[in-house]
């Protein structure tokens, strides 16, 4: 693996019946690659949390995978609304999420928690009415 | 306890995966709101949910769930069915309600994974 590996996919905003279908990808080729069990969990939880949120929050965006000897980096950029306080955003229960997203099984505010706890490392960079980067790393 | 055994137990409809049947299966999650599957759920291999839409199937898929049990009559559709199949997910439906559901599997020994 030496040399590493990229993944990238478009997410559409549109259509949430179809999010997750990037996460699954990579969580299979993760697999094919013969990274274990719980490293590959864990980065199919982070990543299809983001790919989500890019679909109800963001209008879509670009998911990027980067495999190394070391770590998996993902990397989700939307040019949606930005989060205009990510500390509160990070809180465990904190959404804007509308009631039409909640009766989907989605907008408990769990997102943001869950991508840092199953992540060794996250960080958001973000720009209100620009979009958001948000950048996780697992390591190998 | 194995999936076939479980389908009895709650007189379920086996709508995908009866090569599944032999499975044995100890620890479950029961939520409606998927985030909480994925924050609480990463232990269990099973997941009963009255939730209905594609995304029941993914997050079972991401989180490694061998059998997910639909309650209170929950049908789903030929697509999710479909991405079942592709995951080699079994699913059960059951008229039951949560509550009743998860107490019948706990009685046969069945726990969450807290
Ligand atoms: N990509 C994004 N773009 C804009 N806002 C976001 C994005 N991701 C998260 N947010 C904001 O952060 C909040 C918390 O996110 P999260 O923890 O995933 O909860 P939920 O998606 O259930 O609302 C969201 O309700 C939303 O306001
Ligand atoms: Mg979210």
């Amino acid at each position: 693996m030496s040399g590493g590996l990229t993944f990238r996919y478009t997410i559409d905003g549109d259509d949430f019946t179809r999010a997750g279908e990037a996460s699954s990808s990579v969580k299979n080729k993760l697999k094919m690659l013969g990274l274990s069990a719980d490293v590959t969990r864990r980065v199919a939880i982070a990543m299809y949390e983001g790919e989500i949120n890019m679909v109800i929050h963001a209008d879509g965006g670009v998911i990027t995978v980067a495999v190394s000897d070391s770590e998996i980096t993902m990397v989700l950029a939307d040019t949606g609304p930005g989060i205009p306080d990510v500390e509160k955003a990070m809180r465990e229960g904190y959404s804007t999420a509308r009631e039409e997203v909640r009766s989907l099984g989605f907008g408990a505010g769990m997102g943001l928690p869950n991508m840092k706890r199953y992540t060794d490392e996250m960080q958001i960079d973000t720009v209100v009415g620009k979009g958001t980067t948000i950048t996780m790393k697992v390591r190998l | 306890m194995t999936i076939r055994e479980m389908q009895k137990v709650l007189d379920a409809k086996f709508l995908y995966g009866e090569e599944l049947e032999d499975l044995d299966v100890e620890f479950v999650f029961s939520a409606d709101m998927m985030s909480d599957v994925l924050a609480y759920g990463s232990k269990c291999s099973v997941l009963i949910t009255g939730l209905c839409n594609p995304q029941v199937v993914r997050t079972a898929e991401m989180l490694d769930i061998v059998c997910i049990i639909f309650v209170r009559g929950k049908m789903p559709d030929e697509n999710m069915l479909a991405l079942a199949m592709g995951k080699g997910i079994a699913v059960l439906a059951t008229d039951h309600y949560m509550f009743t559901t998860c107490g019948m599997l706990y009685e046969h020994g069945l726990r969450g994974g807290a």
